[in-house]
């Protein structure tokens, strides 16, 4: 199956771009970086502040279905233009991963369609390439905890 | 005879996902990584030369210490690594578009 979203990551560079099409007009593909209750729906994480805004930041939190917090993310914004750009940062806290920053733009196609590129800087290419393996060490361990619950019930 | 060692190999038992998820955020010693498991000490040493040779980790000596860190450049060896990195985005630029299309009325 292909996706939709293009990843864009050259070897031995520090940086990766991130590009997505959207079936949305400009302003609404905005509008879901911006209103709180809208960023709670569809990145699924609890959006504990968020200043939309130059010198504004934010702080999102994910717990997981027994309550315990297992992600948490803050950051600053460096620049907002309306339906154009966001620049910000974004630090996992509790882990080792030093803050990388982000530049998002936001570009009109048609009446009804827009692109989304966000371009993301990491303190360094271990780190970047770190970063982008996680999910598929995320990715193995939940396979096999899968299997480990339907064993579990087999027993 | 020391069978050849490649990183499909290594990443098809579960102890040793589990450990490569536990180095994948911070580096840790032998003792640190078989402080995680109920299996003997021995057993952990042993999956943890297998990740080694297959340079899934890499040794670090500090003072009279090992330490272990995740070789991400390897997991690059097994095709499409970035994938579950693409999807996890292109779930949620999914739900994003879908979220927002009850906007558009």
């Amino acid at each position: 199956m292909e996706l939709k979203t293009k990843i864009h990551a050259e070897d031995g560079k520090q940086e990766i771009v991130i590009t997505r099409e959207f079936d949305l007009p400009l302003q609404l593909l905005f509008k879901a970086y911006v209103e709180p209750e809208i960023v709670e729906q569809w990145m699924g994480t609890k959006v504990l502040k968020l200043e939309s805004k130059q010198h504004g930041s934010w702080q999102f939190e994910t717990s997981n279905p027994q309550g315990i917090v297992v992600f948490r993310a803050n950051g600053t914004i460096h620049e907002f233009v309306p339906n154009q750009k966001i620049t910000r940062t974004f630090k996992m806290e509790n882990t080792p991963f030093p803050v990388q920053l982000e530049f998002l733009e936001f570009e009109q196609l048609t009446e009804s369609t827009s692109k989304l590129t966000i371009h993301t800087v990491y303190k360094s290419i271990a780190f970047r390439d770190q970063m982008l393996a996680l999910p598929f060490a995320q990715g193995l361990n939940m396979a096999h905890n899968r299997l480990q619950e339907i064993v579990n019930k087999l027993k | 005879m020391n069978l050849r060692r490649d990183i499909f190999q290594a990443i098809a038992d579960p102890t040793r996902r589990t450990i490569l998820l536990l180095l994948a955020s911070q580096s840790m010693t032998a003792g640190a990584i078989a402080s995680n498991f109920d299996t003997a000490r021995p057993t952990i040493s042993k999956h943890i030369q297998i990740l080694t040779e297959c340079e899934l980790l890499r040794q670090e000596q500090k003072g009279r210490e090992i330490s272990y860190h995740f070789n991400p450049n390897k997991m690059k060896e097994i095709a499409e690594w970035l994938l579950p990195f693409a999807k996890m985005w292109d779930d949620k630029f999914n739900k994003l578009e879908a979220v927002m299309k009850n906007y558009k009325s």
